[in-house]
């Protein structure tokens, strides 16, 4: 096997198993372990799409930000094992997993219904996934929405503070 | 010598990229509908929001196009403002109601 598709199937494998692992796990924390170990296959994938940039910001803001405040919630609320659903619920488990496998059919049938097959990358991706072209396109094109998601996150941070923050007397 | 590593990558058809995102999202789906800690449900969220990003980077790498890749850096950015909102949110929660389990809280079902 070319060792491009052996990466590829080791990524995608990889990111599907874990994914599975974090909605299945019962404990908290193994699925936030999960749910780590998989935005790190994202990252591999990314880098075989050739998006180096974008591949190294996955790690730093999902794993290394956003990972750290889910864990950093989960112990100080203490969580332990979820326990077992009650009665009820198992139909609602069943009907859900039914109705995901809908909707997966769905999109299979959409990917499929204008076959991409002869499709490959352009050849100038690689140059695309740069820090230098995303950089250019960011601060030229697209520098008012990129003002904008800053205010964005302005607003979350002071969203999140007064949330979070206990109640004054 | 990159020429030739971005060559051999470039052969993976863009189907392959879209299977394995429409397989990730659902399992989201399936998270957000099947758990009881909104914890994992927030966490299954994520998980959607990069299979879309995955999605956006495929058809920016196939069609040589650059704003795919800016587009997930918004999500990205969208996704952490979400968590830092979420978690707030599920702090608070577990404040007043002493759980994080979405099916106990029914204060607004009347």
């Amino acid at each position: 096997m070319p060792l491009h598709v052996a990466l590829f199937l080791l990524f995608g494998i990889g990111a599907i198993a874990t994914a599975i692992g974090t909605v299945t796990r019962r404990n908290p924390v193994a699925a936030a372990v999960n749910l780590i170990a998989h935005f790190f296959m994202l990252a591999g994938l990314y880098l075989t799409l050739q998006a180096q940039f974008l591949a190294v910001l996955q790690i730093l803001v999902y794993a290394g930000a956003i990972m750290v405040l889910v864990v950093f919630v989960i112990m100080l609320l203490n969580l332990g094992n979820e326990e077992a659903l009650r009665e009820q619920f198992t139909l609602r488990k069943v009907l859900g997993v039914v109705l995901a496998a809908i909707f997966l059919l769905q999109i299979g049938v959409l990917v499929n219904a204008r076959p991409t097959g002869a499709l490959y990358q352009s050849p100038q991706a690689a140059a695309l996934g740069t820090a230098e072209s995303i950089g250019r396109a960011l601060f030229t094109q697209y520098l008012f929405p990129f003002e904008a998601i800053s205010l964005l996150l302005l607003a979350a941070l002071v969203g999140a503070i007064i949330l979070a923050k206990r109640k004054v007397e | 010598m990159t020429d030739a590593v971005s060559m051999n990558i470039q052969t993976i058809p863009l189907d392959w990229y879209l299977l394995v995102a429409a397989v990730l999202f659902t399992i989201g789906v399936v998270g957000v509908v099947t758990r009881r800690n909104a914890i994992i449900i927030f966490m299954a969220i994520e998980m959607m929001l990069n299979a879309v990003n995955l999605v956006l980077i495929s058809f920016a790498q196939f069609l040589g196009d650059i704003t795919g890749q800016i587009f997930v850096l918004f999500v990205m950015a969208i996704a952490a403002g979400e968590a830092a909102i979420g978690l707030a949110i599920v702090l608070a929660l577990f404040r007043n109601k002493r759980t994080v389990y979405v099916d106990e809280v029914n204060v607004l079902k009347w």
